[in-house]
């Protein structure tokens, strides 16, 4: 387990620098001058061209400037935002737990509702439920999330009223911030109503971020289920006189759950693409309105630094998965 | 004993393309997305000849004028105009066009590029295989959406473009199914035979491997050409797509978010086809994947 | 009372086009303790019957029958549940593949003592130490230590060994074998053979060993039944059917089997077991039987009486006159 492990540490080295070389190379090589770019339509000033330039290190040759960055990277200087004047590093860390709470509550969401959903189907395949279930789940499938967020957002916040339109918390609440987390930051604050309108905040993005995710779980699910229930095992389980809730729960989920929980490690990226799109329309301060933001803004330090992060982020998920699917599938564990 | 069954029919074996017709047609919603890709594709091609008015002309007496069946719309916008008075209906029309000029763009850089380098990494020597799949897991590494943002945002937003950043985001998948299957097939037997009756590397590659591993390839075709239609509509939706006044579908989306909670037809039709195109194309994709994988096939 | 007794069963498949019967007019009576055969090539429909008795078999098979019983219960009507009280206690069946038959996430203690718990509710200490005893039974070595082993861990004969000690857990009345040994080493195929063998005088359950190899029928059985295409052709007695074959296909089979070829080269039986798609008219095997006629093409053939080992068909071969008579 632990050679596993350290081996699949070692593929992590040559994907960071190559997503660093990445990152670092879309500003310096593809064409566009960064320092016009930011001067935006008033221009600039020869000098003021040149000290910036030195300033930001362009005039040295690429590979020098690529080894100051790398230099930077590793000791967690990713430089500072061109509009803030702030660390890359510490804007993306006051903006994460936003992030990382939307994520969590819409993975559990759809892992809550999705395999349960993708198990049922199995079972009763070809029947009225599985084709409802599964013809639902290609709906949310083939969502436009950036619409069907519209659409809640019509219904429930404008029509019904239910919900705020954007935002993590009503404006009348200030409190600290703890854990970053606001649903914990409002229940520790002890304010009256203040959890709930955190609550109420999260809901629509949370159903918005989930939809996809659900969907492609209950599907995986499902398929995972039909496939396993085919193999000899199963066979020999039922030859036993097994109960089939102790089949299906006991003999297919578990095998069934390897493939599955590579899809949720895989969507754990998609999600962070998801709350691109989901943060923006929700206007909710998270990494992916900060990365669309710093991208609309050509705040390159920014563009560049959160790339590393959120790639480096989805390596540390990928490798986590790669451990849990080790645990879970015993071939490879004592292989 | 009976005598029934002992007197059954001589049937023909089935031919290939008519077991995998008959595979797919039995699954309904298959069948349905067909015939919706087919309108889609009609809609497209004929949009000149469709549509009643240019997409780009403005009504400036109708402005969110709504659907006919409102109070204050009428059949000659039935669909009603946005905010520049533009009839909704043409607009969507046009907007077929480049949803499939998308998807069929992208679908070919992807798949061209990817089975091409999936082959050769299957084929390579190691050291070769080890750092084309380096390179896929960068690619990978990065949220495929972010990635394309980031390429549409330094090459300059414009439709093209995004078709170019999808098309690069979605090529790893095909990277990797393909050399996944490569890898797979190559040491069975039958290939084995062909390198002994002397077929070249070439040879071996495209032709007696590559038709063998079509199968997931031809699904993930069907998959990315709607999952291109989608991305592209929402980097046009983020502003990075197509640029107005291009009636691309979420570029329409973009512009009409304003809008959102006074005239609910302007958001709605656009996305509304956006979900209709794809949900086809996803059916398609589901059908021609059972009807492809005799793994889920009746035994 | 006979402990199996199966009347004309039949199962079709659905299929791509059409309807496909496996198992055709298919019938076998079982005394406890008896050790019988089912002979026949690949696809001719033997475990199919028996996955049907079990309740195994997947929703596109339609399964009728004369008559299905087991030990005094009816398994055509029988409930799921109480088939499951049955099925793994009483009549118990292990497989071909002994790599794939057992669940990969669980170790095969695990796989073993569930049986034991579900049928005999024994505790865990009860249930361990028949885990530990029935390992040692069937030969596997360092039975405590193996029992926290997975299936990837151990070899295909001791897999399959492993399949047999869950298969007899329980003290079944009747073990289906279904070809037990054709995916294993030849030297692991006698022992295992040997195995079932022994354990079936032990306990005197009755056994039927589903195969296509004639040697395998001649150091094991007692009765014999030969299937071809979903039908019987003949059954006999073991020795009376390797001295006097009456259909021509166990003839042509046992004339397959190297110890007893007589020329240079091993004589064939050309052609395959005829498919969905090119089921002959008449005699099933008339397309690949050296003396078919006309008649044999166009009219299926009769069953014969017992004299004659129920032989289907036309011109039963090595027919003394007073059998004929």
């Amino acid at each position: 387990m632990l050679n596993f492990f350290l081996s699949r540490l070692l593929t992590f080295i040559p994907t960071f620098i190559g997503v660093t070389l990445i990152a670092f190379s879309f500003i310096r090589v593809l064409p566009g001058d960064p320092i016009i770019v930011m001067a935006g339509e008033r221009g600039m000033s020869e000098e003021r061209y040149a000290e910036l330039q030195t300033q930001f290190g362009f005039d040295q040759p690429i590979f020098i400037q690529y080894w100051d960055y790398m230099t930077g990277v590793l000791q967690g200087d990713l430089g500072q935002s061109f509009v803030t004047k702030k660390p890359v590093f510490d804007e993306f860390f006051a903006l994460f737990p936003a992030t990382l709470e939307l994520s969590i509550c819409a993975i559990t969401l759809a892992i809550l509702l999705g395999i349960p959903a993708g198990v049922i189907a199995a079972i009763n395949r070809g029947k009225f439920f599985d084709r409802a279930l599964m013809s639902s789940a290609l709906v949310g499938y083939s969502m436009p999330i950036f619409w069907w967020a519209l659409l809640m957002i019509i219904v429930f916040s404008g029509i019904l009223g239910w919900t705020p339109v954007s935002g993590r918390i009503s404006l009348m609440y200030f409190f600290d911030d703890v854990t970053g987390f606001m649903l914990i930051d409002s229940l520790l604050s002890g304010q009256k109503g203040a959890f709930a309108s955190a609550v109420s905040h999260l809901i629509l993005p949370t159903i918005v971020l989930a939809t996809i995710p659900l969907a492609v779980i209950a599907r995986q699910t499902r398929s995972a289920m039909l496939e396993v229930l085919s193999e000899d095992y199963i066979r020999t389980a039922r030859a036993k006189g097994l109960p089939p809730a102790r089949i299906t729960y006991v003999h297919a989920l578990r095998n069934a759950l390897i493939p599955v929980i590579t899809v949720i490690g895989l969507l754990v990226g998609t999600l962070l693409a998801g709350a691109i799109l989901t943060e923006t329309i929700f206007s909710w301060p998270g990494i992916g309105k900060w990365m669309v933001d710093s991208i609309y803004r050509r705040d390159y330090p920014v563009v560049q630094g959160g790339l590393i992060l959120i790639a480096v982020m989805v390596m540390v998920v990928n490798l986590t998965v790669d451990v849990l699917y080790g645990l879970i599938n015993p071939k490879i564990r004592k292989a | 004993m009976s005598d029934a069954t002992l007197e059954a029919v001589q049937v023909e074996r089935p031919g290939r393309l008519k077991e995998f017709w008959y595979y797919f047609r039995e699954n309904r919603g298959a069948v349905i997305g067909l015939y919706v890709f087919l309108g889609v594709f009609f809609v497209a091609v004929f949009a000149p000849l469709l549509a009643p008015y240019d997409p780009t002309e403005q009504f400036r007496d109708h402005l969110l004028q709504p659907p006919f069946w409102q109070e204050g719309g009428s059949l000659s916008y039935a669909l009603g105009t946005d905010a520049l008075g533009r009839d909704l209906l043409s607009r969507l029309i046009y907007g077929a066009r480049f949803s499939f000029f998308v998807g069929v763009v992208v679908v070919v850089i992807a798949t061209t590029g990817g089975i091409t380098i999936g082959l050769i990494a299957g084929f390579a020597p190691r050291w070769l295989d080890t750092i084309i799949m380096r390179l896929m897991d960068v690619i990978l590494a990065f949220p495929s959406l972010l990635l394309a943002l980031v390429l549409v945002a330094v090459l300059g937003p414009s439709l093209l473009n995004a078709v170019i950043a999808i098309a690069i985001v979605l090529q790893p998948h095909y990277v990797r199914l393909t050399r996944a299957s490569v890898i797979s097939e190559r040491h069975k037997d039958y290939v084995t035979s062909a390198k002994v009756a002397g077929a070249g590397r070439l040879r071996l590659m495209f032709v007696t491997v590559l038709p063998n591993c079509l199968a997931p390839i031809i699904v993930q075709a069907a998959l990315s050409f709607s999952n291109a239609i989608l991305d592209v509509a929402a980097l046009g939706f983020l502003g990075m797509g197509a640029q107005p006044p291009t009636p691309e579908w979420g570029t329409m989306l973009a512009e009409a978010r304003e809008f959102i909670l006074r005239a609910w037809w302007v958001v709605t039709f656009p996305g509304l086809a956006i979900l209709i195109t794809v949900l086809a194309i996803n059916l398609m994709g589901d059908g021609l994947r059972d009807a492809l994988d005799p793994k889920l096939k009746r035994s | 009372m006979s402990l199996l007794e199966v009347r004309n069963l039949s199962v079709d498949f659905a299929t791509t086009s059409g309807s496909f019967r496996a198992v055709d007019g298919f019938d076998l009576t079982l005394n406890p303790g008896d050790i019988t055969a089912i002979v026949g090539e690949s696809g001719s429909g033997k475990s199919v019957a028996f996955l049907a008795m079990m309740g195994l078999l997947p929703w596109t098979a339609t399964i009728t029958s004369d008559a299905m019983t087991f030990d005094g219960h009816d398994l055509r009507a029988i409930s799921p549940r109480e088939r499951r009280k049955i099925v793994g206690k009483d009549m118990s069946m292990i497989f071909q593949e002994p790599m794939t038959s057992l669940n990969p996430c669980y170790t095969v203690g695990f796989q073993i003592k569930e049986a034991l718990r579900i049928h005999l509710g024994m505790d865990r200490k009860a249930r361990h130490a028949r885990a530990v005893e029935l390992f040692e039974q069937v030969g596997i070595p360092a039975a405590e230590t193996r029992l926290s082993a997975f299936p990837h861990q151990m070899s295909g004969g001791m897999n399959q060994r492993v399949m047999i000690a869950m298969a007899i857990a329980c003290k079944p009345k009747m073990l289906i074998a279904d070809e037990p040994t054709t995916a294993l080493d030849v030297t692991i195929q006698a022992q295992i053979l040997e195995l079932l063998k022994s354990l079936q005088e032990e306990t005197g359950m009755a056994l039927v060993l589903i195969t296509h190899d004639m040697g395998v029928v001649a150091e094991t059985a007692q009765q014999v039944s030969v299937q071809y295409a979903g039908q019987k052709c003949e059954q006999q007695e073991v020795t009376a059917l390797f001295s006097r074959p009456h259909h021509p296909y166990t003839a042509a089979l046992l004339a397959a089997l190297p110890e007893r070829a007589t020329t240079k080269h091993l004589p064939t039986i050309p052609g395959v077991v005829p498919g969905q798609f090119d089921r002959p008219k008449g005699c099933l095997f008339s397309p690949r039987c050296s003396i078919a006629t006309d008649l044999c093409g166009t009219t299926p053939p009769p069953v014969g009486g017992p004299e004659i080992g129920f032989a289907r068909c036309h011109f039963p071969i090595n027919v003394t006159a007073e059998q004929s008579a």
